[in-house]
This record gives C-alpha cells, sequence and structure tokens, in this order.
C-alpha cells in the first residue's frame, strides 16, 4: 500500500507544510538535493495558486512507480474559479501573479510529467511527476 | 550524460584547488571560461552551486556544518534563478521561430513585386524598395500592356511591420482584379478605395500614387490618394516641378472620387514616385528638406534611372547612419532622349 500524504491548503502555513511534507518525501525516494529543491519548488507554487486562486484546496504527495521507475507525484486539487485559457497561462512570459513565481511554465519546467485539467467555476486539477534518476 | 557530469567534476575540482593554491586570475579567468561552457551544457545555476558544494566537500571533509547548511538556501534562492534561466532559454528559441516565419513571409512579399523588365525603346525606368524591418509597408507596381503603355504606382500603408505588410498584399492582388483600369489613374483609384474600405480596420490608410504613360503619345496620367507628391523633372528648363496631387487617402470613406493630371512628355524629362520614407528621413539635423532629394537625384541626372535611385538610397542611408526609420520607395520613369 502507497504512502499518500494529504495537506489542506488554506494559509500559507499550509504551503508550508505541503513543502516539507514533500522534501520529506522525495529524501525517503532517494532524490539529491538539488531535485529535492526542485520537487519542492513545484509544490510551493501549486500550493500557492491555489492560495491566491482558488482560497483553499488540497496538495497530495505520494510515491509513484511505473515499468521500473520510482518517483514522486504531486497532485494539486481545488474547488476554485478554473483557468479560462490554459494555452495561455502555460506560455512562458505570461504570469498573472504579476510575473512573479515560477508559475505552470516553471513548475513544468521542474517535474518530468505534467497534466492539467480544468473546468471554468468547477475547479482545477494538476497532477506532476518527477522520476528518479 | 554521467560521464558529463562526472568530467565537469572532475575539471571543476582542480580548478577550485588551482585557485585555492594560487589566488590567480588565471584560475579565474579559468572559471569564466568554464561558466560559458556550463551554460553550453545547458547546466542550471542550482546544478552548478550543487558542483561546487559537492566538490568543495570533498576536498575539505571536516566543513563546519553551518557551512553546509548554509548551501540549502542557496540552493532554494537558486532554483527561482534556474527557472528564469530556463524561461529565458525557451523565449529565446520561440523568438529563432518567429523570425524564420517572419523570414519566409519576407520572402513572400517579395514576391508581390513585379519582376519582369519594361521593354520599351524610349523609356528608362529605375525602382528601389527597402523595407525599415523585415517586411514592409511600402509598395511598388508597374506593368506594360500589349501597346506599351506603362502603368506604375507607388503606395505607402500607414504603419509599419507586419500588419502594414498584409495590408500590402490586398493592395497588389486587388489591382490584380481590375485590369481594365491600368491606364486610368483616377478610376483604378476609385476602384481600390472601394475595396480597401470594405476590407481593412477603419484605423488603416493607405496612401498612393498612380501614374500611366503613353509612349504613343507621350502624355503622362497620374493621380493620387494623400500621398507624397513626387517630382516632374523638365529637361528643357532644366527644373523640378511637384506632382501635386488631390485626393483623400483610401480607406477612409466609401465613395470618393480622383483627380486625374496629364503632363507632355519631352524627351528627357522624368517623373519621380517616392513614399515618405525618402523625404522624411531624418537625420542629426532633423528631417530633410524635399529639396535635398531633388539635388540628389540632380547630381546623378546623367545616369540610367536604376542607377539614380540606388545612389540616392546609399546617400541617405548613410546620412542616417545607416538606420532606416521607415520603409523606402522610390521610383524614376524617364524618356529616353
Amino acid at each position: 500500500m502507497q504512502v499518500q500524504t494529504h495537506v489542506d491548503i488554506h494559509s500559507e502555513w499550509g504551503i508550508v507544510a505541503a513543502r516539507q511534507a514533500g522534501r520529506k518525501l522525495a529524501r525517503e525516494i532517494g532524490f539529491g538535493s538539488v531535485d529535492q529543491a526542485r520537487v519542492t519548488t513545484a509544490i510551493s507554487e501549486l500550493a500557492r495558486n491555489i492560495y491566491l486562486y482558488a482560497n483553499k484546496g488540497q496538495i497530495y504527495i505520494e510515491e509513484a512507480t511505473s515499468s521500473g521507475k520510482r518517483g514522486i507525484r504531486i497532485i494539486a486539487t481545488d474547488e476554485g474559479p478554473g483557468i479560462k485559457d490554459i494555452r495561455k497561462v502555460m506560455e512562458d512570459g505570461y504570469t498573472t501573479s504579476g510575473g512573479l513565481g515560477a508559475g505552470l511554465p516553471g513548475v513544468k519546467r521542474l517535474m518530468d510529467e505534467f497534466k492539467i485539467d480544468s473546468e471554468l467555476n468547477e475547479g482545477t486539477t494538476i497532477s506532476a511527476i518527477k522520476w528518479l534518476r | 550524460m554521467e560521464k558529463t557530469k562526472l568530467s565537469m567534476y572532475q575539471l571543476y575540482k582542480d580548478m577550485l584547488n588551482t585557485y585555492l593554491d594560487s589566488k590567480s586570475e588565471h584560475a579565474l579567468y579559468a572559471a569564466q571560461q568554464f561558466s560559458k561552457e556550463m551554460m553550453e551544457k545547458d547546466m542550471s545555476p542550482e546544478e552548478m552551486v550543487s558542483l561546487h558544494m559537492s566538490v568543495f566537500q570533498e576536498m575539505v571533509p571536516e566543513l563546519p556544518e553551518e557551512v553546509v547548511d548554509s548551501f540549502d538556501l542557496l540552493l532554494e534562492v537558486m532554483i527561482g534563478y534556474g527557472l528564469a534561466y530556463r524561461e529565458h532559454q525557451s523565449l529565446r528559441d520561440r523568438q529563432r521561430q518567429l523570425e524564420s516565419e517572419l523570414n519566409v513571409a519576407a520572402r513572400m512579399q517579395q514576391a508581390l513585386l513585379p519582376e519582369d523588365e519594361i521593354h520599351a525603346p524610349d523609356v528608362d525606368l529605375g525602382v528601389l524598395s527597402v523595407p525599415a524591418g523585415k517586411m514592409s509597408g511600402d509598395y511598388y507596381h508597374y506593368i506594360q500592356d500589349d501597346h506599351g503603355c506603362i502603368g506604375l504606382a507607388v503606395a505607402d500603408v500607414i504603419g509599419k511591420g507586419v500588419p502594414a505588410a498584409m495590408c500590402m498584399s490586398m493592395i497588389k492582388y486587388a489591382m490584380d482584379s481590375i485590369p481594365e483600369q491600368r491606364l486610368q489613374p483616377a478610376a483604378l483609384l476609385e476602384s481600390l478605395n472601394r475595396v480597401v474600405e470594405r476590407n481593412i480596420d477603419s484605423n488603416m490608410f493607405i496612401t498612393m500614387v498612380y501614374g500611366s504613360y503613353d509612349p504613343r503619345s507621350h502624355r503622362f496620367y497620374y493621380a493620387g490618394a494623400g500621398h507624397e507628391p513626387g517630382f516632374y523633372y523638365s529637361k528643357k528648363t532644366d527644373s523640378f516641378e511637384e506632382l501635386t496631387t488631390k485626393g483623400l487617402v483610401l480607406g477612409l470613406s466609401q465613395k470618393v472620387s480622383y483627380k486625374e493630371y496629364v503632363k507632355n512628355v519631352e524627351p528627357g524629362d522624368f517623373f519621380v514616385l517616392l513614399s515618405d520614407g525618402v523625404t522624411e528621413c531624418r537625420t542629426e539635423d532633423g528631417f530633410i528638406e524635399r529639396e535635398q532629394i531633388t539635388d540628389m537625384i540632380r547630381k546623378h541626372i546623367d545616369l540610367p534611372a536604376q542607377e539614380i535611385v540606388n545612389r540616392v538610397y546609399r546617400e541617405l542611408e548613410k546620412m542616417q547612419d545607416f538606420e532606416l526609420k521607415d520603409d523606402f520607395t522610390l521610383l524614376i520613369l524617364r524618356r529616353k532622349v
């Protein structure tokens, strides 16, 4: 049975808790310090997005396995306003919060796999995986 | 990848050793060269910090805990820089892609200009059009019919770059679709105005001058739509005259009529049609005077028309320090002596 950590995001405390949980699991899985920092930054950005745009939501962190590979999976989900133009937010140089932060393209770059699903007025779910090399 | 990582590791270790031993500028220079190589290999800032730390820890095994831990903080900060660096790379790639698309578009635009030469025993034509950027908002056109009559035009879209260029291609297709009016400048402008008014944005305008020369009667008919006036040179009096025309720019109003003018052309006389990129050429002392253009033309008046336009362009280019602010188009049509 896989271990899944679940953190509620409704304040900046939640962001820190999610970072902590992510770094811990990344270390346990065997990621080096650079990749630990990358995974943590990705979690941080996803959690901040929830906090800033949806007010509250969840971050799930778990070990991922696929044909002999091991990695870490992050799922960020909220019931916020959703994203109107996903193509636009995935463009480099476009960040609604004023160009600060890595934005979703940054998260995609930090991780190996990235999936986004969003419905207007229903919410957004983003799932990203980083594989151990 | 592992192999290069290993050699990077060794290389950096040697460099750091040398520097710690000698504190020499030489070692620092090597580090500068090394950074270029790292960037070529797409090594991110955070990987660089981590490389430094692992090399350093191996060299000095008994590092104080605070030193080791402090690198966690640096690493965290560098992740953000690394992302900015990657974003920069991807934007640079996208810029390259846009540039190559623009090059293709510029070639397509070039293909809209007439290619054939005019074959008329007593006519000498010279034309040069140079865009300020990759694409031009200027357009020129010339054509010869079965009777040897020549139609010519210079047009200028208010605006520059891609939007202006797209607008320009429409003028070309519109002109192709009304061949029967090639020799009637005023009627042609009226038709074009209707097309332009219907098809372009209300904040875009086109100015144009159209002329037609009949070598049998030696008459030159012309009409203009808000365009920069050209010149008529009379050999007999050795003087330039402004080719002033009355008529609204294309695309402003649905129904516009244009006034047609005519000139008798003596041997050695010529017409100069141009875009405002020629006359609004800006130098250190402000805009140049229209008279300066005619002076330049006069200086080369004994040369073939093509040579004249080439030389005028070169002079203006030099006066502007080789930085064109606006698209440049200059056309000269002369009745040979």
